[in-house]
């Protein structure tokens, strides 16, 4: 008798499922991709911040050997685009910032294009521009877009409580204001797309998409083209954090000029271009006033927040949503206000970036929390344990906790790091110009997904051939973080095979079924329900079919290796292959296919933004040490002790590389990282002087997974995708506070900007 | 156009000839007229490291190597690092480790570690970090990726 030992993939260390294709440089990138006939577009972009364009004249560029198509805004459906439909691809009245696209050619070279681009003549009459949102919001400020003559498109206002009582109630309030600074992606793939339009004017697009679904509908009026003639293939993609939520006027730009031209087009972007023309993280000017009683109970928190919105509105106006979930729910807080004006400027736009407006509101959130500690004179570990949530609570603003770590990940990282101790002791002075300092700070981000549309669901489809070989078709696209191969994980886990049976499509909408997209680290969490239950009905089927045909009931069989095996003893009793092909060749035959479409219990925020928007949520707390070195203002991270609640651990690889992709990030935005914009102009559109974190820069990462088994994640996991990134530049800034005596509230932490806060001093 | 020059050189193992445009680089070179996709173009100044490979052994940023100078070398791409018997044991180690997130940077970091290694069968981690310092990632934070370049110092 053969005995089959129980076993699980739960937890384990199993590799990604698509690299070897990555590290042999198989796997192909939209800029990896060729078809017959292709033709490059290259795009004209203006060269004023605010202007009306007078006279755009293209005719040399048309006459230019190797030109096929050359497109301005006469020639298109002129429908705006993205999240706040106030963008036309092509701009033909009037320029906003200095990446607006106004023409764009098609030819048989990236050379010939970029000739195009030279001989066109375009006239402008400068406008008077502003840069400053405040500037922006007075009465006799330049106008931007016609339509917000105030040049607000979006207004927030968010309460719970009673802020004049809980001003009241406290014994010790401060006021603050904090400044966060322009960053980039720095995907490094840069953007890029190919479109094709077949004899029946069927499009093929391959683009980055992280929202597939959406995309098609959302280009389609832009295009003239009906979403159910898009096929959306997404080639491997060279990092998203968030970048590829929207749709930009490249995509849109690409897709008209292969209908001009009915040929293959493809449109890759500079790194140059990438960094003038990809979007930002919103820069936020926040002023907090936050209350405490002397016993350590907060008491209110009060802020308004003037956001950069640039020129035109894609995801970076939205991420007030996310601001007020910190500040109305990161600790108890009974009584709350908070007030937003988003401000249209002769800046670029910003978008989507992991964590979604949640550095920006933990940094002020967590520097503030240090500071009231300070002021009642409480440790800042004692004082954060004081108010933090427990399982089974709900916040004011109606999010329900099932499970919550937060209390385990404050204990945890603060006992790993030697916290207390260490805090007492670098407060009390050192000697010498190195000082080194100790940060606390935690965050909450939605972890179950969210939901801002109808439905937050993903559908999943699975078959299992009669070699035991699965195939999962999941909605979830695949930006870099390991989707396909927590997908193939759970759902190998249900069926009791091993990771080499399994393959994951997730690139082609023609196949996949409906997703929202990658978003609010919501693919494990949903995408993986979905799979996980379409395995189970799967599972369900065979053991349903194997009890039939050994006489047995499907509660005593179970699935090992491969083989159906009896659940008590794991003794093996069939092969599953040969029980599917039984099942194709019985007389009622059928296949063994499955589907899901999972929808979380979670509910769309009413219109004063409450209600329980996320199924689980994510909690952390990492402690940075550092070593300042105040002769020169340089900043050297030690180590950092990160603590999250994850729910459980589904790949331990794969949410460590989540934990310090995001930690190094993380430090990249409060340290080194910059887009330095001046009058709209970006000043370092490169990585010479765009410093995004490197090896040497990489601290010392003690990680720590509090396992909460979230009732509702697929095998109690929650999303993390985003969280890692969020609280390490408060933490930082309170660091070095420890260390130096002084309060940084603004970003990055340069050696010149240290330098001269502590010289201010 | 562009003058063009012809040139010789050993490709992965294989003699090659090509004739290049003398303002050609030899990343273009590599991707656009021999077609191999594999090294790939993050920049296009040197910056980041992506289109690593080696040309008579030492590592070099492709991007900034003109395809006219490659006369006479021998190159080596990531398609001439995998064996008839499977992935090089740096390779392995990537996969094994999950250095390896959206991959974009991914040859290139192979490229440079196996040139360290080549270099230096007794790296520290620092020296290690220091080697690929000019291999931008933006997924990873490094931590797998030196993992794997250590591990493999191991075999």
């Amino acid at each position: 008798m053969t005995v089959i030992e129980k076993q699980t993939l739960i937890g384990k260390p199993i590799p990604k499922l698509d690299a070897p294709k990555k590290v042999t440089g198989e796997a192909r990138y939209v800029q990896d991709i060729e078809l017959p006939g292709m033709l490059f577009a290259k795009i004209l972009r203006s060269s004023r911040v605010h202007a009306r364009i007078v006279r755009i004249d293209t005719s040399a560029a048309k006459k230019l050997a190797g030109v096929h198509a050359v497109l301005v805004a006469a020639d298109t459906p002129g429908v705006p685009l993205g999240h706040g439909k106030d963008n036309p691809p092509l701009k033909g009245d009037k320029v906003r910032s200095l990446r607006d696209e106004i023409a764009a050619v098609a030819a048989e070279s990236v050379e010939i294009a970029e000739e195009a681009l030279r001989s066109i003549d375009v006239e402008y009459e400068d406008l008077p521009a502003v840069f400053d949102p405040n500037a922006a919001l007075l009465d006799d400020a330049p106008v931007i877009h016609e339509k917000h003559p105030d040049n607000i498109p979006f207004t927030y206002e968010y309460g719970q409580g009673d802020v004049a009582r809980g001003e009241e109630e406290s014994d010790v309030v401060l006021e603050d204001r904090f400044s966060l600074h322009f960053v980039t992606h720095c995907c490094m793939g840069v953007s890029g797309v190919l479109a094709q339009f077949d004899a029946e004017d069927n499009l093929t697009v391959y683009s980055q998409t992280q929202v597939p679904f959406l995309y098609k509908k959302d280009i389609a009026p832009v295009i003239d083209v009906p979403p159910e003639k898009i096929r959306v293939i997404q080639p491997t993609i060279g990092g998203g954090f968030g970048s590829k939520l929207d749709i930009y006027p490249f995509e849109p730009i690409c897709i008209l000029l292969a209908r001009a031209t009915r040929r293959p087009v493809k449109l890759t972007f500079t790194r140059e271009e990438e960094f003038i023309a990809s979007p930002t993280r919103q820069p936020v000017e926040l002023r907090l006033r936050s209350g405490v009683k002397q016993d350590g109970t907060l008491t209110f928190r009060d802020v308004s927040t003037v956001h950069d919105n640039g020129a035109y509105t894609s995801w970076g106006a939205t991420t007030p949503f996310v601001i007020m979930q910190t500040i109305s729910s990161l600790y108890r807080v009974p009584h709350c206000s908070y007030r937003t004006t988003v401000v249209y400027t002769n800046n670029p736009y910003s978008g989507s970036f992991r964590g979604f407006g949640n550095l920006q509101a933990t940094f002020a959130v967590e520097s503030h929390m240090d500071q009231l500690a300070e002021a009642i004179g409480m440790d800042p570990l004692a004082f954060r344990l004081h108010n933090a949530q427990k399982a089974g609570e709900t916040t004011p603003q109606g999010m329900v906790f099932r499970s919550c770590g937060l209390r385990e990940c404050l204990t945890r990282a603060a006992e790993k790091s030697d916290f207390v101790a260490k805090h007492a002791r670098y407060r009390k002075g050192q000697e010498g110009p190195i000082k080194r300092g100790v940060g606390i700070a935690s965050l909450l981000h939605v972890g179950g997904g969210a939901k801002i549309y109808r439905s937050d669901g993903c559908g999943t489809m699975l078959k299992i051939d009669d070699y035991g070989h699965v195939t999962v078709f999941t909605g979830a696209s695949e930006i870099g973080q390991g989707s396909e191969t927590v997908i193939a994980q759970l759902v190998a886990e249900e069926l009791g095979l091993p990771m080499s049976s399994m393959r994951v499509v997730n690139d082609d909408s023609e196949l996949t079924p409906w997703d929202v997209g990658v978003h609010a680290s919501r693919t494990t969490f949903i995408a993986g329900n979905s799979a996980q239950r379409a395995a189970r009905k799967a599972r369900a089927k065979l053991l349903d079919a194997a009890a039939t045909k050994l006489g047995l009931r499907p509660e005593e069989l179970d699935l090992r290796e491969g083989h159906v095996t009896r659940a008590d003893t794991g003794e093996a009793l069939l092969e599953l292959p040969r029980l599917i092909r039984s099942l194709h060749f019985a007389k009622k035959s059928e296949v063994v296919m499955t589907s899901e479409y999972y929808e979380p219990p979670s509910v769309a925020q009413d219109k004063e933004f409450k209600g329980n928007v996320s199924a689980s949520y994510a909690f952390g707390t990492q402690v940075v040490e550092l070593a300042v070195d105040t002769e020169t203002g340089v900043i050297r991270i030690v180590k950092v002790t990160a603590a999250h609640d994850v729910g459980r651990v589904i790949n331990s690889l794969g949410i460590q590389g989540q934990i310090e992709g995001g930690v190094a990030m993380g430090i990249g935005y409060a340290i080194t990282e910059h887009l330095l914009v001046e009058d709209g102009v970006i000043r370092n559109p490169c990585f010479r002087d765009y410093k995004i974190v490197t090896a040497p820069e990489m601290p010392e990462l003690d990680m720590h997974f509090i396992e909460t088994l979230d009732p509702e994640g697929p095998s109690g996991a929650k999303g993390v995708g985003e969280a890692p990134a969020i609280c390490i530049s408060a933490a930082i800034v309170n660091a070095l506070y420890n260390a130096t005596g002084k309060r940084f509230d603004s970003l990055p932490l340069t050696p010149e900007r240290v330098l001269r806060g502590l010289k201010d001093h | 156009m562009s003058l063009e020059k012809e040139i010789r050189f050993v490709l992965n193992g294989t003699p090659t000839t090509a004739a290049v445009p003398v303002t050609m680089s030899a990343l273009a070179m590599i991707r656009d007229r021999l077609k191999l996709t594999g090294t790939k173009s993050g920049c296009e100044e040197g910056e980041c490291g992506a289109c690593t490979i080696l040309v008579d052994g030492t590592s070099v940023n492709a991007c900034l190597m003109f395809a006219v100078d490659c006369d006479g070398r021998e190159l080596v791409t990531i398609e001439g690092i995998r064996t008839a018997d499977g992935l090089s044991p740096l390779q392995q180690l990537f996969v094994e480790d999950w250095a390896v997130q959206c991959g974009f940077c991914t040859p290139g970091m192979v490229m440079q570690g196996t040139y360290l290694l080549s270099q230096n069968p007794e790296m520290s981690v620092e020296e290690i970090q220091r080697g690929i310092e000019g291999n931008l990632c933006r997924c990873t934070g490094y931590k797998k990726v030196i993992d794997a370049i250590a591990g493999a110092l191991a075999k």
